[in-house]
């Protein structure tokens, strides 16, 4: 199919005894929002981590854009288009927020080996960065040191500086942690605009973002998707209520 | 090249390899359960030396020379680790460099201080003293049988407490969990105190051992420590095994290679060539060994995968 | 809090003034001192590119310092005793000018730091630590074993080497050229902060995961700064042998790879003039202390410990405080 973006087939990960992924195959397609839920533990990072390539499946593979990336590197996948944004924010945390944002746009210019020119004094990266700042409403704090933003505001960051890649897939792992009732929201309209921009691979705890943005959903329990389908069909879907969803709906 | 010298080779380069274990093996269980790297080491070698000397000195007891050694380090060990060591274990790799340099210098100088800049001498035993006949034929000192026997009776000792004891329960659950160890109610900071004076023992032994065939001066730990490095990036950081595996190899490919390779090119190029690039060569061995392990295995043959 | 600027600005004119008043006053001796404090501070410059900015911890930068000795040693012994350096394939012969011999230290100490680096860079943490020390101490025991040029006896060098337009054996004249050159590093050094490169080779040091998925190698920067950082040092180290007119095994010897981390310490890790009131502290203690003790090792080494122990970011972060975000 043309339209499918990203999938993984197959995608076994154990570690020592424990099976962190079980035979996982799904699938991202063009302008779509593809959520992974699942309880605390269910492999869901492991999960993002293997379709991002930090870690290698022990067996099955990932494909991204039509082409088997499984024994590519981060890097080579990242080049190739595939935007993380991490769960614990990975910020260089004694730079500004510029000089974060600005790196994202070095690594989509491919080219750090410029020794002598002050980065600030290129006009194409610094609009670049200021672009992507100024999406997830960071403007006013790009002169601040990253280490003095607040919990939600690092979020937007790791955002930020996924959209400076102009990425062909997003993975989000928990985009909306610790933003409160407000940044959620912003967020996710912020989100929900972005799948036309690049489909979106979203892992989340926040239910309500989850059903108010997601195409589909997957739910991981125990490193298996136990199940795939519309916000609707998941709703409905009784084993899912009784593995995860429980009492909540 | 006959047999009987590259059997008295292959035992030089045990005794070395074994004392070199005695250096590494403490390095390795303070890094392995404290995080902590240690320059400083090479000065309780140091220390350890000076005091069997200083005593054997004045009592012409080589007995009482070891226990000097043995008890003079393990309480420098301890005093250093109460006084500085425990400040850095919550401090990043670059301070506890520094820190322990600043140790070295401290160390140093100190020693100097107290007995001058010119070596001392520590004498091997009489009873230890001269060759024996070992079976083919061989002669060879007695002293240098007594230091193999003397090291491995230590490393099995240290693996038996490591894998049988209390505080060798104590000791692998550190290294697995620090978190644990606190956890389950033991005295952390007693614990580690402890640890390091039995490292800073160690050195202290095989610095005395040593002192006896080679000169006791101030310097003479740090070339050993930074070999004890060596060993340690081949056997894996926090592996006594790798350590004892990883010491016995750099043990042999030094003296083998100082003896071997003036040999070897001796084949291929005139004799006083030969021996000056050999003679270069050899003096590179362990690191082009430490290189090729690197590239073989960058954590070292024991060491655990990142 | 003073800020960095003026306190960086004060320092040069203490690099400047002394020498002239030494000059005026007849006092060579001066001179010679600082000029040991401006080559110091340039190894100790070109260290911290890897330990400031790499993040880093080479404790074997003498491996530089030690091979851009020997490249001076190498080119002026050939020199002056007019045997050619080599002559298969090519005949090569020594040589007494100063801008050659820079080119050969640096070119030399790129060469290690590349094979270096890509052997160490595969480790990270303490294994760097203990491996860059190692490498270290094989360059020592090579030129120890290595009699052409000296062995354990070093190499002695008759006349200082030249340089066109200067007389290099006026102190002030040599002072002029290591001070130059110390500020033309620090002002290249003062622009790779800010340049992508630089930016990118920050962020390595914190955050290598983050690199990576922008698409970046971070071990590929790190190597680039750690070459970089070797061919300073490499460098500096070429100065300081034409200083002495002498190099032996001691420039390899990890008491000079230690003393020069020293230097970055005491100023303050990866602040731009660090390395340089390192330098200049470290030269001032051994002048007095020195005078005043033949222990004075346990002088710096209870001030290191105090630094370590209690003050963060060196000299000049007690001075002027945190270091400022580059704007």
């Amino acid at each position: 199919m043309n339209n499918i973006v990203l999938s993984t087939k197959g995608l076994t990960k154990h570690f020592g005894a424990l099976s962190a992924s079980k035979n996982i195959t799904l699938d991202l397609r063009v302008g779509e929002i593809h959520a992974i839920i699942g309880p605390n533990g269910a492999g869901k990072s492991t999960f993002i981590s293997q379709v991002c390539g930090s870690i290698k499946p022990d067996n099955g593979t990932v494909h991204f854009l039509g082409r088997d990336v499984t024994q590519e590197t981060v890097r080579d996948r990242a080049q190739a288009g595939l935007a993380r944004s991490f769960q614990i924010s990975a910020l260089a945390m004694e730079d500004s927020v510029l000089q974060n944002a600005l790196l994202g746009a070095l690594g989509a210019s491919r080219n750090p080996w410029r020794f002598l020119s002050p980065a600030l004094g290129n006009k194409m990266l610094v609009e670049q960065a200021k672009h992507a700042l100024d999406r997830v409403g960071l403007s006013d704090h790009a002169n601040k040191r990253a280490s003095e933003l607040s919990h939600g505001q690092r979020r937007q960051l790791e955002v930020g500086i996924a959209l400076t890649l102009s990425p062909k897939a997003f993975v989000m792992d928990e985009p909306m942690a610790g933003l409160g009732f407000e940044g959620s929201m912003k967020m996710t309209s912020f989100l929900n605009r972005l799948r036309q921009e690049a489909p979106i691979l979203l892992v989340e705890h926040d239910m309500e973002a989850v059903f108010a943005l997601a195409d589909r959903i997957s739910v991981l329990v125990y490193g298996e998707v136990i199940a795939t389908g519309t916000v609707e069909e998941i709703r409905a879907d009784p084993y899912v209520r009784d593995a995860y969803l429980g009492e909540e709906l | 090249m006959t047999f009987v010298l590259l059997a008295e080779q292959i035992l030089n380069g045990i005794q070395f390899g074994i004392m070199l274990f005695l250096m590494a093996a403490g390095l390795t269980l303070i890094f392995g359960v404290m995080g902590l790297i240690n320059l400083a080491h090479g000065s309780l070698y140091m220390i350890g030396a000076f005091s069997a000397a200083a005593v054997a000195g004045m009592t012409g007891s080589f007995i009482l020379a070891l226990l000097a050694a043995l008890t003079a380090s393990a309480a420098a060990g301890a005093l250093v680790e109460l006084l500085v060591i425990r400040r850095l274990y919550n401090k990043d790799h670059l301070d506890q460099v520094l820190a322990t340099f600043a140790l070295i210098l401290i160390f140093s100088e100190g020693t100097r201080w107290i007995f001058g800049s010119f070596p001392l001498f520590l004498d091997i035993p009489d009873p230890l003293s001269g060759p024996v006949t070992i079976p083919g034929g061989i002669q060879y000192p007695l002293y240098r049988l007594v230091l193999i026997g003397a090291g491995l009776f230590i490393s099995i000792g240290l693996g038996f407490m490591i894998t049988k004891t209390r505080i060798g329960i104590q000791i692998r659950a550190g290294e697995n969990d620090r978190e644990m160890i606190a956890a389950l109610g033991i005295n952390i900071s007693g614990l580690y105190t402890l640890i390091f004076s039995l490292g800073a023992a160690l050195a202290g032994l095989a610095g005395a051992l040593v002192g006896a065939i080679q000169s006791v001066q101030v310097g003479m730990g740090e070339p050993v420590l930074i070999l004890a490095f060596v060993v340690i990036v081949i056997g894996g950081i926090g592996s006594i095994k790798g350590a004892l595996i990883g010491a016995l190899l750099v043990g042999l490919t030094d003296t083998l290679g100082s003896i071997f390779l003036p040999e070897l090119l001796k084949l291929v190029t005139d004799p006083s060539t030969a021996t000056s690039i050999g003679s270069s060569l050899s003096s590179m061995a362990i690191y082009i060994l430490m290189g090729a392990i690197l590239i073989w295995r960058p954590t070292g043959l024991f060491g655990i995968k990142p | 809090m003073m800020r960095e600027y003026y306190l960086n600005t004060i320092i040069l004119g203490i690099f400047i003034i002394i020498p002239i008043w030494a000059f005026i006053m007849d006092e060579p001796f001066t001179i010679t001192l600082m000029t040991r404090a401006a080559i110091f501070a340039l190894a100790a410059v070109g260290l911290n590119i890897a330990l400031g900015l790499g993040g880093l911890v080479s404790l074997g930068h003498a491996t530089f310092f030690g091979i851009g000795g020997y490249s001076m040693g190498i080119l002026a012994y050939h020199a002056q005793t007019f045997t050619p350096l080599m002559e298969w394939p090519i005949l090569v012969s020594g040589s007494k000018l100063m801008p050659l011999i820079w080119i050969n230290a640096v070119i030399m100490s790129a060469v290690a730091g590349l094979l270096i680096g890509i052997l160490s860079l595969r480790t990270s943490g303490v294994y760097f630590i203990m491996i860059t020390l190692a490498f270290g101490q094989m360059f020592f025991f090579f030129s120890i074993s290595w009699s052409a040029y000296g062995g354990e006896d070093g190499l002695s060098i008759y006349i200082r080497n030249s340089f066109p337009g200067l007389n290099t054996l006026v102190p002030i004249h040599y002072y002029t050229l290591c001070i130059t050159l110390l500020c033309a590093v620090l002002w290249i050094n003062s622009r790779l902060i800010k340049s992508p490169f630089g930016i990118a080779l920050n962020a390595a040091r914190q955050v290598p995961a983050r690199v990576e998925t922008v698409g970046l190698n971070p071990v590929r920067l790190k190597l680039a700064a750690f070459i970089m950082s070797g061919t300073v040092t490499g460098l500096a180290g070429a100065l300081f042998a034409d200083l002495n007119r002498f190099v032996s095994p001691t420039m390899f010897s990890w008491q000079t790879s230690g003393e020069i981390m020293v230097f970055v310490i005491i100023g303050g890790v990866g602040r731009l003039f660090g390395p340089v009131v390192g330098a200049l502290v470290f030269v001032a203690l051994e002048h007095w202390l020195g005078g005043l003790s033949d222990f004075w090792h346990i002088y710096l080494g209870l001030l290191l410990l105090g630094i370590v122990l209690f003050g963060r970011g060196g000299l000049i972060g007690m001075i002027c405080g945190e270091a400022r975000l580059h704007e």
